[in-house]
């Protein structure tokens, strides 16, 4: 088994979707809260395949996109420093600050590299002892492991000359905001499987039995996001809020210790600004104080930018599935894919994105 | 968040104290970071996200799972 | 509302600016972002209307030509600045020649007479050099194409990624034969003459960058030869297409565009390496829209299709041919795909460069 084909098979696929429907008695709003489970949906037209009683909410599940203002616009501001190789995973570049994005920075003449791995930056700086590498750590908690090790991996080699910025984001606290909101209409989540590799399920269930909510860990495959609809699904019906596990291959109850302990030893937990949301208390982790010379923020004074984030926008509605992109009055006028307002905007997974183009096509 | 693939284990090894191994993903072939599957052994699969193992895929619950949603579909030819 | 194609990439996280101030690497992509450089600066000085059919050769008729045999001519350019110069199945040299030769076949022409023009950067290995150079020898000698004319120039060290080559190419048209991306018409078939991807994947592990290893080699080829072939099997193709950067999705959607019509194909009848697939999994990327150097896309009537196909099988360079799709009727000039599972989406121009994602 290679474990991709057989998720992706058009049996299962349809008989999953046979048994969504049978199950199903009445309108359900569901949320998944990753932004690859939404291109995973998007790819495949998975919603195209659902019963139209069972509504789909794509959360704020895309680490890029959720990244403060403020920070990529600190980012950009560092890439553009003569001393610095700024080193990033791929999708920052494209993510438009206040004045352009690292696209353009590379433009005029600075050292922005793409890296698959962090451990690739590392050893950009082991290679280039006169530079200064900054390395841009974003991502939930499924990232968190491996920027950590990267700043004890530069302790271990004696490096003087690699940092990280770092804006990571946590999903427990999303979840939180979004179902304790008074006007929140989202009945029941699908977790993001890859997060509770790392973290496993049990900080969930306080959730689900707080907000009575059922909350179903999930894969990408389309035969994973099925089936974790279908269980959701199933509690709904049942009139159930329990936390189950789709992704049983992959996810168990307790997560992955050694990569728990590895976060542990290197992040603390912080507030976080989310684009398009605003602040949400404990969403966030920076790094420890022990840490501070790998610390870019603290390397690096550059002149504090306070952006806003646009009056107009109402991504946080959106996100709780609250409003619909089409009757935000921004939406196609002032916020468009090339001047995007908030989140929901920016990413081609957010709704608002997803509605631009496929609202339209049908 | 999320871009994590699926591959089989097919060489380990350590560089500068860390556990490494090179992941065969079907016909490409790339070095990555074991350190969070010290379990892992040559022949297993493993989840990978940025050069990351993050976990070892367990072919057992995958067949259960698999055999189950199988069952489901099958119920509905039946019916 | 909204009464503008939307300008972003397919399915990649997050969308990007469209950058108007300075170049930027996405504007040698091949898809949305060239296309604005091309029509804001280009467009307004060059504006002849063999340039503005945007097909990948220009067409001209020679004046007072006698009757309707080889009147006409396809003439493309190229340059190719490709890193590293060597990679698995190719070289810039034998891309250089293959390019454009396949350039000036999409027009149905028959290639014949290259120009060569050489930027080499200071301190390059005249031995690499020689290698290039022996190579475009091999790769014309298999065009059977001549270089007639050619430039050299150097620049200073670090001005050049060791060497870019320009090439031209000038084809004859047979008489009878009118190709162009303006012709496709609903009904028509889409038929994709093999694997995509092998070229971008052979390259992108060749640069090192992103450390992962593959046996996939490019496919660079020279297309003129399966392109004969297909002539004399029917005259009722319409349209031939080679998908280099931006790969298969960016051309059928400009295909679509110069022949407003939509186009809707099946994502299992797309032939892919396994091992292709494979490292677009890992990083990310769609195979859609990675590059290919020796495939090409012909649209044909619906009648002849079935006969072109087994043509093409026949042929060394298109094995593994498969009916991909056909055109539709379409205001919008969409692309669409359809998945195993029978659903549909849209398939978009490549905006700017393709990245890894972790998203």
């Amino acid at each position: 088994m290679k474990y991709l084909a057989e998720f992706r098979n058009s049996k299962l696929v349809s008989g999953v979707i046979d048994e969504i429907t049978r199950t199903v008695s009445q309108p359900w709003v569901i949320m998944e809260i990753c932004g690859g489970q939404t291109h995973s949906i998007m790819k495949y037209g998975l919603d195209q395949l659902l019963p139209d009683n069972i509504e789909l909410v794509h959360g704020p599940g895309c680490p890029v996109c959720v990244t403060s203002l403020e920070m990529i616009d600190r980012a950009l501001a560092i890439a553009s420093q003569p001393e610095v190789i700024f080193t990033s995973y791929g999708d920052m570049l494209r993510v438009p600050g206040s004045q352009g994005d690292l696209f353009s920075v590379r433009a005029s003449g600075k050292d922005v590299r793409v890296v698959y791995s962090v451990l690739d930056a590392v050893k950009i700086a082991q290679d280039n002892p006169s530079k200064l590498v900054v390395f841009f750590a974003i991502g939930f908690e499924t990232t968190a492991p491996a920027n950590a090790m990267s700043v004890l991996q530069a302790q271990k080699l004696g490096l003087d000359n690699f940092c990280l910025l770092v804006s990571h984001v946590r999903v427990p606290p999303a979840m939180n905001l979004i179902l304790g909101s008074p006007s929140n209409r989202v009945q029941g989540f699908l977790a993001a499987g890859h997060v509770c590799t790392v973290m496993g399920y049990w900080e969930y269930v306080p959730i689900a039995q707080k907000y009575k909510v059922p909350i179903v860990v999930t894969g990408f495959e389309p035969v994973d996001i099925l089936q974790g609809i279908l269980l959701t699904i199933r509690e709904l019906e049942h009139k159930s809020n329990d936390v189950k596990n789709a992704y049983s291959r992959v996810v168990n109850y307790r997560g992955n210790k050694p990569a728990q302990n590895i976060i542990e030893q290197v992040f603390i937990e912080c507030d976080q600004k989310w684009r398009g949301i605003g602040n949400i208390p404990g969403s966030g982790w920076r790094l420890k104080p022990a840490f501070v010379k790998y610390n870019a923020e603290d390397r690096f004074h550059v002149e504090e930018i306070k952006p806003t984030e646009s009056p107009l926008c109402i991504s946080g509605q959106i996100l709780q599935g609250l409003v619909k992109p089409i009757n935000c009055p921004a939406f196609a006028n002032q916020c468009s894919p090339e001047h995007p307002l908030g989140a929901t905007m920016v990413s081609s997974e957010g709704a608002c994105a997803a509605y631009y183009r496929y609202g339209r096509s049908k | 968040m999320c871009l994590a693939v699926p591959g089989k284990i097919v060489e380990i090894y350590e560089i500068n104290g860390l556990l490494m191994g090179k992941i065969d993903f079907g016909g490409v072939v790339r070095e990555v970071c074991l350190t969070f599957v010290p379990e892992a052994k040559v022949g297993d699969y493993t989840i990978i996200h940025v050069g990351f193992a993050l976990n070892l895929i367990d072919e057992k619950e995958a067949m259960e799972t698999l055999t189950l949603l199988d069952e489901i579909s099958n119920q509905g030819e039946i019916e | 509302m909204i009464d503008s194609f939307p300008n972003y990439e397919a399915l990649h996280c997050p969308l990007p600016l469209l950058h108007n101030e300075r170049i930027v690497m996405g504007h040698g992509s091949g898809g949305r972002m060239s296309y604005e450089l091309i029509s804001k600066v280009f467009f307004p000085s060059f504006n002849s209307p063999t340039l503005k059919t945007g097909d990948d050769a220009g067409l001209i008729t020679l004046p007072n030509s006698v009757g309707d045999s080889y009147s006409k001519l396809a003439v493309s350019t190229d340059s190719h600045v490709v890193t590293p110069l060597f990679f698995p199945g190719g070289d810039i040299g034998r891309l250089a020649i293959c390019g454009t030769v396949n350039d000036v076949s999409m027009l149905g022409a028959t290639p014949l007479y290259m120009t060569a023009g050489f930027v080499l950067e200071e301190g390059l290995d005249i031995d690499t050099l020689c290698k290039v150079v022996e190579s475009m020898h091999e790769a014309a000698k298999e065009a059977n194409v001549q270089i007639i004319a050619g430039d050299t120039k150097v620049v200073q060290n670090g001005k050049a990624d060791g060497l870019y080559i320009n090439t031209t190419g000038i084809g004859i048209i047979p008489g009878g034969i009118n190709i162009s991306g303006t012709r496709a018409q609903p009904g028509d078939v889409v038929i994709l003459s093999g694997t995509i991807g092998d070229h971008g994947i052979a390259v992108l592990a060749a640069r090192g960058e992103l450390k992962f290893e593959t046996q996939i080699k490019s496919d660079v080829s020279p297309l003129n030869g399966l392109v004969a072939t297909m002539l004399e099997a029917t005259k009722a193709i319409h349209v031939l297409r080679d998908p280099t950067r931006g790969g298969l999705a960016t051309s059928l959607n400009e295909i679509a565009l110069q022949s407003h019509v939509g186009i809707m194909i099946q994502e299992e009848k797309i032939p892919i390496k396994p091992a292709v697939e494979a490292a677009c999994e890992m990083l990310g990327f769609d195979a859609l829209y990675v590059a290919n150097e020796g495939k090409l896309i012909a649209i044909v009537e619906e009648h002849q299709a079935d006969k072109l196909l087994d043509r093409m099988k026949a042929h060394p360079l298109g094995a593994d041919s498969e009916i991909i799709g056909t055109v539709i009727e379409q205001p919008d000039t969409h692309v669409m795909l359809k998945t195993t599972f029978g659903t549909t989406r849209m398939i978009d121009m490549i905006s700017g460069e393709m990245l890894p994602r972790i998203c």
